[in-house]
């Protein structure tokens, strides 16, 4: 079975977010991995292969140093990359970006999309949902266990306060969650032939879309200023025997904070 | 009147999401600073009944699906219906609670509608005919401000953020809508619902949260965790390290990777204060921090601290806060 997988480049769960002279978010001197939720569809994808065979290609939009990310999942196992890269989409909004990874997902063969429910940068949650209505496929969220069986999948879905269990007709595309899989590390052979597999590079024109229907002024959701939040002061450390500073802290937050 | 602002009414066991009254609070102002009519749409089987109920939160009408095909949600199912009333209303402000419903449910309706759609908004307002929004990025490590055109603009909008006023009760107007679904356009089958009995609120709806990490050393710690969570009727969540040790479930965890959780009073126990947990809970209103490491980076947010032995102060505090609450 092919199967495509949607992988987006982001910072580190580390980083400091720190803000440029400009106001934009500074990128200098952080780390950027693949989204870690795209790397729990990069595994499972690489499980289905073992299992049924087929073709793992992974697809993303995203500037050069993206390239990076897409080399990471080769490493893993994936066999070939798509990179959308054009200016043209900075500052395009989900709409534009869904647009555009569709448009390159419909040159592919696939029977399956695997992706993370989420992205940990702008934690929008809404490319995968967009894709799957433009290709007008059936869509399960929040993924912790899929078992393909012929042209179905049975996909165990995290809700809240419980787990549905859903069946849904391939191809479909099913969003990752934590608990799915634990991504294997890249062996050393997998990273020297990773070097030799193959990175599609498409600008928007090669997928046959207009600047002015994907990028900035096609965008309905803008942003128009970046802040850090607050910092928090460090507030009361409580003195005195543990059984003291148990019900000072109970005391506390009745009279003070009035929170209890 | 036309229908100005639209907000989905989410529900769970016949009782209304807490986010559910939230939207509709700020719902009833928008669509009066509009001039126009706050609407619900309200989907599910047997759920008729809880129709009047929303005219306590200003409701003008409520747009009412009653079928046995919208018993569990569907995207397919609900994303048609959700869909085809949004384009006979043609409402300006679409609104949604930041859940796992809706999280798989706004952006295909917004696509299908082609609609602008911002997520997970922690402030919202309307300012010269603009949708204004607020919304944390990198788990809150920053905030960005700006606007979504319409009409329809969509929303999703954080539970426990935007809080609930008494805005006087009206008697909606239940609109009964046909529930027009071509059965091969329906590809999910829903074939199981396995529920996890804890009895505690949602972490991401939850007032209080008593939230543990590491320093628990062990899964079956976390009882005094719970104890401590049922005397103040809070969630219990979870640290990456905990979750990633196997203590506790993914679904608990609080963070980067995990859910962004803003309570009144956030209880970290045995959490030492990662960039990447601090990013999912700073936005708390109090947060308390129990830690036997004086260095810990969470006592540099928490209101109030205790440096000390978790597995003697948690216990000690609940028979406080029982004391206290009798």
């Amino acid at each position: 079975m092919n199967i495509v997988v949607l992988l987006k480049q982001t910072f580190d769960t580390e980083a400091k977010i720190e803000l440029t002279a400009d106001g934009k978010i500074s990128s200098a001197g952080v780390n950027l991995i693949i989204n870690p939720y795209d790397e729990f569809a990069v595994e499972e994808a690489l499980k289905l292969k073992e299992k049924f065979g087929g073709e793992v290609v992974v697809v993303s939009v995203g500037g050069a140093q993206a390239q990076d990310a897409i080399r990471q999942a080769l490493a893993m196992g994936a066999d070939r990359g798509v990179l959308v890269q054009d200016p043209a989409l900075e500052g395009a909004d989900h709409a534009g970006v869904a647009q555009a990874l569709a448009k390159a997902v419909s040159t592919l063969s696939y029977d399956l999309i695997l992706t993370g429910w989420v992205a940990i940068d702008d934690n929008a949650a809404q490319v995968p949902g967009r894709v799957a209505e433009i290709l007008n496929l059936p869509q399960v969220n929040l993924a912790v266990k899929v078992e393909v069986d012929g042209n179905r999948a049975t996909v165990h879905r995290e809700g809240e306060g419980a787990t549905e269990i859903l069946e849904v007709p391939l191809p479909a595309l099913i969003t990752a969650q934590k608990g799915l899989n634990e991504p294997r590390y890249p062996s050393m052979k997998g990273i020297m032939q990773a070097k030799k597999k193959p990175i599609q590079q498409l600008s928007l024109a090669d997928l046959g879309l207009s600047a002015d229907a994907v990028g900035a002024a096609a965008a309905k959701v803008t942003v128009t200023s970046y802040s850090l939040p607050p910092k928090r002061a460090g507030g009361r450390l409580l003195e005195g025997e543990p059984q003291d500073q148990a019900r000072e802290l109970v005391r506390l937050l009745r009279e003070e904070a009035k929170v209890i | 009147m036309a229908t100005a602002v639209l907000v989905f009414a989410e529900h769970k066991e016949g009782q209304w999401r807490k986010v559910t009254a939230e939207l509709l609070t700020r719902g009833r102002a928008f669509a009066d600073q509009l001039g126009g009519e706050l609407g619900a749409v309200l989907l599910g089987q047997g759920v008729a009944g809880m129709a009047g109920s929303l005219g306590q939160y200003g409701v003008d009408k409520v747009y009412l699906a009653d079928d046995e095909r919208l018993a569990n949600y569907t995207t397919d199912a609900y994303t048609s219906v959700v869909a085809d009333l949004i384009k006979s209303l043609q409402p300006q402000l679409v609104l949604f609670g930041h859940t796992a419903l809706a999280k798989d449910l706004a952006p295909r309706v917004a696509q299908r509608l082609g609609a602008g759609l911002v997520t997970d908004c922690t402030g919202l307002e309307l300012a010269g005919g603009k949708v204004r929004f607020v919304r944390p990025i990198y788990a809150g490590k920053a905030i960005t401000q700006g606007e979504v055109s319409g009409p329809p603009a969509m929303v999703t909008v954080r539970p426990n953020v935007l809080g609930v006023a008494e805005v006087g009760a009206r008697t909606p107007e239940v609109v009964s809508q046909p529930v027009q679904l071509d059965p091969g356009s329906l590809r999910q089958l829903v074939k199981d619902i396995v529920k996890k009995a804890t009895g505690r609120v949602e972490l991401t709806e939850a007032d209080i949260i008593v939230s543990g990490g590491r320093g628990m050393k062990g899964p079956e710690n976390f009882k005094i965790l719970e104890e401590l969570a049922d005397v103040l009727g809070a969630a219990v969540g979870a640290s990456r390290a905990a979750v990633d040790a196997g203590w506790r479930d993914h679904d608990d965890q609080v963070g980067q990777t995990g859910k962004t959780v803003s309570p009144t009073l956030y209880i970290a126990c045995g959490i030492s204060g990662a960039i990447q947990h601090l990013a999912g809970m700073q936005s708390s209103k109090y947060i308390v921090a129990i830690n036997k490491d004086p260095e810990a980076p969470i006592f540099q947010v928490a209101n109030y601290g205790i440096v000390g032995d978790l597995f003697t102060i948690v216990p000690l505090l609940t028979e406080e806060f029982k004391k206290a609450l009798q």
